[in-house]
């Protein structure tokens, strides 16, 4: 894990921190959301500057490639940053059986929409390539 | 055998309910319900590229959706939410590197979060009204 490299071999000798995976999941949850700050002001920015126009000025926009990298790494470290918040949540406060479904739905979910956005916006994308 | 019948009985701890509400309590709490409706929010976003990878049809009919009034109100909410997101967020990975703990700077820091939120949601939206008119 990439956590294990900020954790001191004496922290782990002594048993201090998680037993398990805890870290990882931790340090991932603020990577994923250190990297959603410039994302999501990019996002909100360009949503705001779309205001009012109309179907072909929004594929246009969506064609661009800069757009569709961003969109993509967007919808990944979105999902992922969900996948991670959410699961901790439900660990919290379900405490029955019900609480390895919720996880196991959860993440296919957030897979699922993860794959379903990026196919979205490579097909607007390849559709404005193409047509140029 | 009592004790293991027990087991399932004993409260959970912390006893929420009776603390009085604070801002550092209120925040804590905020920032898991905004990250639990932008995770909503982000289905919606998925449903929108995929309408609008549909075809011209399907995203006016997302569009009318979004413009209608609960539209605009989920819109706005969403809007108030992400900002509130953020700037928990950003005062959270503060915390992580052991800044800001002093009970006065973490006051300062919680209506730092709620002012900027209210003041980024109210620009963005004053900011789309003018764009949206221009256009």
């Amino acid at each position: 894990m990439v956590g294990y490299r900020f954790r001191s071999p004496l922290g782990l000798a002594m048993s201090l921190g998680s037993a398990k995976s805890g870290f990882g999941h931790w340090w991932t949850e603020r990577v994923t959301a250190v990297a959603l700050i410039p994302l999501g002001v990019w996002f909100a920015a360009s949503l705001i500057a779309h205001s009012g126009s109309n179907y072909e000025a929004f594929i246009g926009w969506m064609g661009s490639p800069i757009t569709a990298v961003l969109m993509i790494l967007l919808l990944i470290t979105l999902f992922w940053h969900i996948a991670l918040g959410l699961q901790v949540a439900i660990e919290d406060y379900v405490h029955s059986g019900t609480k390895i479904w919720l996880l196991l739905i959860t993440h296919f979910l957030c897979f699922a929409l993860a794959v379903g956005g990026i196919v979205a916006t490579l097909r607007i994308a390849i559709g404005v390539w193409t047509a140029t | 055998m009592e004790h293991l019948s027990n087991k399932h009985t004993r409260p959970l701890s912390p006893n929420i309910q009776i603390y009085r509400p604070q801002l550092t309590s209120v925040l804590s709490i905020v920032n898991r319900i905004t990250g639990v409706f932008l995770s909503a929010c982000a289905v919606v976003l998925v449903v929108w590229l995929i309408a609008a990878a549909s075809g011209r049809e399907a995203y006016s009919r997302f569009h009318d959706c979004i413009a209608s009034w609960p539209g605009q109100f989920f819109l706005l909410a969403s809007t108030f939410a992400f900002f509130l997101h953020l700037c928990g967020g950003i005062r959270h990975l503060v915390w992580d590197t052991v800044r800001g703990f002093e009970l006065r700077q973490i006051y300062i820091s919680g209506w730092i979060v709620v002012a900027t939120s209210v003041v980024l949601t109210l620009a963005c939206w004053l900011a789309s009204l003018l764009i949206a008119r221009q256009v």
